[in-house]
C-alpha cells in the first residue's frame, strides 16, 4: 500500500512536471500563448513619450492634403471643429472662465495624437490610413497649433520631441474634495 | 371549424383592443372620439367582466423572446434628438419609471465612442501581454472555463450630469447615465495569473474592439482587487450595447473605463496616457490644472419618485423612493427632506444592501397640498456625504464637468406637478 501511495504521489509529480513544461505555472492551462507577431500585429498602444511608435515619417504638407480628405468635413478645414472636435487655437485659454480645449491647448502629449488617430480617425473608417499619413496628420495639426513649422517632418524620435504647451496643466484626483 | 371562428375573433378583438389603446394613448380618440374610448375603458371596469377574460389570450411561445406590454411602450431609453451625432453619444434609463435596483438589459444606459460593433464571438479574441510571464490569448470558450461568479454593481458614466444649465427635466434626463445589474464573469485576477504578473507590472491598459478602439489605463491594484471580466448580464449574455461578447467591469469606477467588446489587456509599467485619459476624461479645475485619473464615482442619491415630470393625483399619502450608490462602497444611510433642506429624516433602505451597487430607499410621506421641495443625500460607509452642488461648484467651478455628485431636489407645485428645483 505504501509502495502504491508513493507511486501516486511520484507520478502526480511526474504529471506537474510534464505539464509545467507545456504550461509553465499557469494555474488553470487555459489559453494559448500568444506569438509576438499577434501581438505586433495588435498592439497599437503608443506611450506619452513616444515608444512603439511604427518606423516612417510624415510631412505637414502632405498631411494637410490627408486632413482636406479625410477629416476636414467634421473638424473644418483649419480644425476649427464642426461635427467634431475642435482641434486647433485655444491656447491661453485653459485658465479662463471660458477654455477652450484643443490639441495645442490642452492635450499633454504628442505622441497621443497619432495613438488616437491610428485607432479611431476618420470616425468612418479608423484603422484605414497608413502609418506615414498618420505622422502626416499628426505634423498638420501640430503645425495648425504652432507647435511645428511648416516644413516639418515628423517621424518617431521628432513626434515624441514636441513639448506640448500644456504638459504640466495636469494633476492627480483630490477628491473627496467637499467634505 | 368552431376554433377557427374563435381565432378569428379573438384576432379581431385583439385588434381592436390594440386600437383602442394606441387611439387613447397617441391620437387622444381623434378617430373615436374620447367619449367612445372611456366607454371602451368602463365596459371592463366592475361591475363588467373584462373583454380579456372572455376570449383565450395570446397562444404560449408567441414571443419567443418576450417584450414588455404594449401598455408599456413609453418606457424606453431616454435619447436625445438633437445630437450632432450618434456614433459618439450616450442615451439613458428611465429611472423615474423603474423600481428596485435592477435595470432591465434593454433599458440599460448606453455610451458608445465609435458605435456598436456587432461581434460573433467564435471570432473574437482576448490577447493578454505585456509585463507578463507568459502572454497568453483567449478565445471566449477559453474564458467560460474559468471559475465564473456574479455580483451585482451600478455602472455610471462620468458625466452624470455636468454642471451648468440646461438641467435636465426627469431623473433620467438628469442622470439617467447610471445603471445596475448582476454581472456575470471571471475575476480579472484569476486571468492576470494565468498569464503570470512580472514585478514591474503596475497597470493595465484595457482595449475595446470597437470603432474607437477605446483604451483606458487600469491601476492594478484595481485589477486585483474586484475587477471583472463579464460575459454576462442578468442571466444573459451581454447585449452588443453592453460589450458582447465580452467586457471589463471595474466596480465603482468611472463607466468608460469598464471597456466593452474587451479584446486586449497590456499590462506596463505606467499608464498608457490615450486620448480618453489625457484630453477626454479629465476634470479642468478653476486654476487651469486639471485632475487626471479621477476614477473613482462618489456617493450620490435622486429620488425617481415623485420627480420631475411626474405629478401627484392628490394630497395625501404617497411614498417617496429612489436610488442610492457609492463608487466607495456599501450605502450606509439615505436622508431625505421634505422641507427645502430644513430638516433631515433616514429613509428605509431596502435589502440587500451591495457594495458598489444601486440601493432602493423609500420614506413614507403625506403631502398636504402645498408647495414642497424634497431631496435625498446619500451617505456612504467610508462616512462620505454627498454634497450640494453649490457645495461642488465652489471648489470645482463651472468647467470641471465630470463627477458631478450633487444633491437635486424637486420642486412639488400646489397642483401636484413635479420639476426640477434648480432649473
Amino acid at each position: 500500500m505504501r509502495w502504491r501511495d508513493t507511486c501516486g504521489i511520484a507520478f502526480a509529480f511526474m504529471l506537474c512536471a510534464f505539464s509545467n513544461q507545456s504550461q509553465a505555472q499557469s494555474p488553470y492551462g487555459i489559453g494559448r500563448p500568444a506569438t509576438a507577431a499577434e501581438i505586433a500585429g495588435w498592439n497599437i498602444d503608443i506611450g506619452r513619450d513616444g515608444s512603439n511608435l511604427p518606423k516612417g515619417d510624415g510631412s505637414v504638407s502632405r498631411g494637410r492634403e490627408v486632413f482636406a480628405q479625410q477629416c476636414a468635413s467634421c473638424h473644418g478645414e483649419k480644425g476649427e471643429g464642426g461635427l467634431g472636435d475642435r482641434l486647433a487655437g485655444g491656447q491661453g485659454t485653459i485658465r479662463t472662465a471660458k477654455p477652450i480645449r484643443t490639441v495645442g491647448s490642452y492635450w499633454p502629449y504628442a505622441p497621443t495624437l497619432f495613438d488616437y488617430i491610428r485607432r479611431a480617425m476618420p470616425q468612418n473608417a479608423p484603422q484605414s490610413l497608413s502609418d506615414e499619413d498618420v505622422y502626416a496628420v499628426s505634423a498638420f495639426i501640430l503645425n495648425l497649433n504652432g507647435l511645428v513649422g511648416a516644413d516639418a517632418i515628423l517621424d518617431a524620435k521628432s513626434l515624441a520631441a514636441v513639448r506640448m504647451p500644456n504638459r504640466d496643466g495636469f494633476v492627480g484626483d483630490a477628491r473627496p474634495d467637499v467634505k | 371549424m368552431s376554433s377557427r371562428i374563435d381565432a378569428d375573433e379573438k384576432s379581431a378583438r385583439t385588434t381592436r383592443r390594440r386600437f383602442l389603446q394606441g387611439g387613447t394613448a397617441v391620437a387622444g380618440g381623434a378617430v373615436l372620439g374620447p367619449s367612445a374610448a372611456a366607454r371602451a375603458e368602463a365596459d371592463n371596469l366592475p361591475p363588467n367582466v373584462p373583454e380579456w377574460m372572455k376570449v383565450p389570450g395570446d397562444p404560449t411561445g408567441g414571443q419567443p423572446y418576450g417584450t414588455p406590454s404594449p401598455f408599456e411602450k413609453g418606457v424606453v431609453r431616454n435619447i436625445s434628438k438633437t445630437l450632432k451625432q450618434y456614433i459618439s453619444a450616450s442615451s439613458r434609463t428611465p429611472l423615474q419609471e423603474l423600481d428596485g435596483i435592477i435595470t432591465p438589459n434593454g433599458l440599460f444606459y448606453e455610451r458608445h465612442h465609435g458605435g456598436v460593433p456587432i461581434i460573433d464571438p467564435a471570432q473574437h479574441r482576448l490577447m493578454l501581454h505585456g509585463l507578463v510571464e507568459r502572454p497568453l490569448i483567449f478565445s471566449m470558450d477559453d474564458l467560460r472555463r474559468f471559475p465564473s461568479e456574479s455580483r451585482i454593481h451600478f455602472l455610471e458614466c462620468s458625466g452624470n450630469p455636468g454642471y451648468i444649465k440646461p438641467y435636465g427635466k426627469t431623473a433620467s434626463d438628469l442622470v439617467g447615465l447610471v445603471s445596475c445589474a448582476e454581472w456575470t464573469g471571471v475575476s480579472l485576477k484569476l486571468v492576470l495569473q494565468e498569464a503570470g504578473l512580472k514585478p514591474e507590472a503596475k497597470w493595465v491598459v484595457a482595449e475595446g474592439a470597437d470603432a474607437a478602439a477605446l483604451t483606458r489605463s487600469i491601476p492594478i491594484e484595481k485589477c486585483l482587487e474586484d475587477a471583472m471580466l463579464v460575459y454576462s448580464q442578468n442571466g444573459e449574455r451581454l447585449r452588443p450595447q453592453q460589450g458582447y461578447p465580452l467586457r471589463l467591469l471595474l466596480p465603482g469606477f468611472e463607466g468608460n473605463m469598464s471597456v466593452k467588446w474587451l479584446r486586449r489587456l497590456h499590462v506596463t509599467a505606467e499608464p498608457v496616457y490615450s486620448r480618453e485619459e489625457t484630453s477626454k476624461y479629465t476634470d479642468l479645475l478653476p486654476d487651469g490644472t486639471a485632475r487626471e485619473f479621477s476614477f473613482y464615482m462618489e456617493a450620490k442619491s435622486i429620488i425617481t419618485r415623485p420627480s420631475g415630470g411626474q405629478r401627484l393625483s392628490a394630497p395625501g399619502f404617497h411614498e417617496i423612493t429612489g436610488i442610492a450608490w457609492s463608487g466607495h462602497g456599501k450605502v450606509a444611510r439615505v436622508e431625505v427632506s421634505v422641507d427645502d433642506g430644513k430638516s433631515w429624516q433616514d429613509a428605509r433602505l431596502q435589502e440587500p444592501v451591495l457594495t458598489r451597487a444601486l440601493t432602493r430607499f423609500r420614506l413614507p410621506w403625506r403631502w398636504d397640498g402645498q408647495s414642497a421641495v424634497i431631496q435625498s443625500r446619500a451617505v456612504d460607509e467610508t462616512g462620505y456625504a454627498q454634497p450640494t452642488l453649490a457645495e461642488l461648484l465652489a471648489v470645482r467651478g463651472e468647467n470641471y464637468f465630470y463627477h458631478n455628485n450633487a444633491i437635486w431636489p424637486w420642486r412639488i407645485a400646489a397642483d401636484g406637478e413635479v420639476t426640477n428645483a434648480l432649473a
